[in-house]
């Protein structure tokens, strides 16, 4: 089961606003992709990351997980993300 | 659990500071549900997905709005149809059930007219190739045959002796109007003369009556001035007639041209802050109608034959996603179920497109590809939307116009169209082709047919 990492001293406002001082580069999330990144960085798996949005969200969990592997893939595309 | 949220996908943006984002200011998206009162998901269930939709409503309105524009600043107007801008039976009828004749530019279009019922002299017969038996049907109907070129000129003058009858003919004419590219391939020149020689071929020959002169400056005109000069020079030519052979004639015919609300690619603001108003059109028109300086009763006629203006914002196509998609370079793609063979127009305009349910506020850029196995298929290169999911439904406005006449078979079977009525029933004006539909005009030789 992979795990994550995410770089130190991100941090995602509640505006869904982050900015990496490496960088200096900005990004915005929606509120999903917001609780997604917070709960990645607090070290969970994929799989716990999909039943902690599918218990929030009106989803079930395939498309979540089709939508999440997307989502770290864009990610990892920026730099944001790398696996353990 | 039963206060659960509304799901969307997730997504994260890159900001580019120190640029406005190039669609502006993060444009909201506003959802649109319903067409005329018609919720789309019930349109999709009872006729499918792709699915274009017409509506009677807008069509009506848009003629009427165009006549009352046009007859508030010229006292004689008569709108024709274009039919090769959308020949379906039932948008026809709506235009002829508003007074408008029909504008034909082939043997099929002429046909199809007079099958709905349009009188012979209610037709304007336009374009370079009519064959001799269309010419003859056209004569023996008093149709309006506009003359393209000399060789049609002689042609019709053979056939009336033969024949026995009149022609009521008119010219088409092209000019120099400071707008690039000419259109100078279609009817006689007017700058060079050849023009004025067509009238004076005409007025010599006794079968043959001048009833009026044609022009049609070109499509999608964005310059109201262009169409100031050529009815300038149209009353010009009107006036030498009057004053060389004591001819009056019965219509100046403008063509049609005037551009849609449709943004063009690469065109940076969107059409409704550059394209000139109707209103724009028509003052130019009857301004340069005014070196006429006929009196009221001996003005002609002015006759229109607008065409996308008049019924593109009236065409809607609903579409689905059919899956989203990741480029190598990060960008969304979306995959939907209507192709560039159906929607002809996304080669030349930035379509209007709204996602057809409710959805988030949070949008990203995406392209958007039809389902041809084909890489010219790109209905859109870019264009920020929510997040859609499969199933999803779209509206892509403004394709009233050439789609549904430029459309190809191809690869799939064209969709169904349906026309939301007046009084919110919807009618099915073109069914969905078949299999059946398409190999009935195939023949298999009998060495391949199985036994
Ligand atoms: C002779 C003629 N009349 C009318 C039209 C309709 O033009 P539009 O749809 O640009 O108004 C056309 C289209 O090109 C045309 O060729």
């Amino acid at each position: 089961m992979s795990k994550y990492m995410i770089p130190a001293n991100l941090a995602v406002s509640d505006t869904g606003f982050l900015f990496m001082p490496s960088t200096g580069e900005t990004f915005t999330l929606n509120e999903i992709g917001r609780d997604i990144f917070k709960l990645l960085q607090t070290g969970l798996t994929e799989d716990e990351v999909v039943s902690s949005i599918c218990e929030k969200y009106d989803c079930d969990a395939s498309t979540c997980r089709k939508d999440l592997d997307d989502f770290l893939g864009q990610l990892k595309n920026y730099s944001l993300l790398s696996e353990l | 659990m039963s206060e659960l949220k509304r799901y969307e996908r997730p997504i994260i943006n890159k900001q580019y500071s120190g640029f406005m984002n190039k669609f502006g200011t993060s444009p909201i998206t506003t959802p649109k549900t319903e067409i005329d009162g018609i919720a789309v998901n019930h349109l999709v269930e009872q006729f499918g997905s792709p699915l274009f939709v017409m509506s009677e409503r807008r069509i009506r309105e848009n003629q009427r709005n165009a006549y009352r524009i046009f007859k508030t600043r010229y006292p004689k107007v008569q709108f024709a149809w274009s039919y090769k801008t959308n020949y379906l039976d039932a948008v026809c009828s709506v235009f002829h059930s508003e007074n408008s004749w029909a504008e034909v530019v082939s043997e099929f279009e002429y046909d199809k007219a007079r099958r709905l019922g349009i009188k012979g002299d209610n037709i304007i017969f336009n374009g370079p190739d009519k064959s001799r038996e269309a010419l003859v049907k056209a004569i023996r109907n008093k149709s309006k045959i506009h003359i393209d070129h000399f060789d049609e000129l002689y042609l019709i003058i053979e056939i009336t002796e033969q024949i026995q009858m009149k022609a009521e003919v008119a010219i088409r004419i092209n000019m120099d109007v400071g707008v690039y590219p000419k259109w100078d391939r279609f009817g006689f020149n007017y700058e060079n003369g050849e023009a004025w020689q067509a009238i004076k071929r005409i007025m010599a020959n006794k079968n043959l009556k001048l009833v009026g002169l044609h022009t049609h400056i070109g499509t999608y005109m964005m310059s109201a001035e262009a169409y100031r000069i050529a009815a300038t020079n149209m009353a010009l030519l009107t006036r030498s007639i009057r004053d060389e052979y004591k001819h009056l004639l019965q219509y100046i015919d403008m063509g049609g041209g005037f551009a849609s609300n449709n943004t063009l690619i690469g065109q940076y603001l969107p059409a409704e802050q550059v394209v000139p108003s109707l209103e724009q059109f028509a003052d130019a028109i009857s301004s340069g109608l005014f070196s006429l300086s006929f009196s009221a009763e001996d003005l002609p006629l002015l006759i229109l034959e607008t065409g996308r203006a008049l019924v593109d914002d009236a065409g809607y196509l609903i579409t689905s996603v059919l899956a989203n998609k990741r480029l190598s370079g990060g960008k969304r793609a979306l995959i939907i179920d209507a192709g560039v063979n159906i929607l002809f127009t996304s080669f030349w305009y930035k379509h209007k497109i709204s996602p057809a349910q409710e959805c988030g506020v949070y949008q990203e850029e995406a392209a958007i590809y039809g389902p041809l196995c084909m890489n010219i298929d790109c209905v859109r290169e870019s264009i920020t939307l929510p997040s859609l999911k499969q199933g999803d439904k779209l509206i892509i406005e403004h394709v009233g116009a050439y789609d549904m006449t430029q459309w190809m078979q191809f690869i799939t079977l064209r969709p169904n169209v349906v026309m939301v009525m007046e009084d919110k029933s919807t009618e099915l004006i073109r069914k969905a082709e078949t299999l059946e539909y398409i190999i009935e005009r195939e023949n298999l030789p009998a060495k391949f047919q199985k036994k």
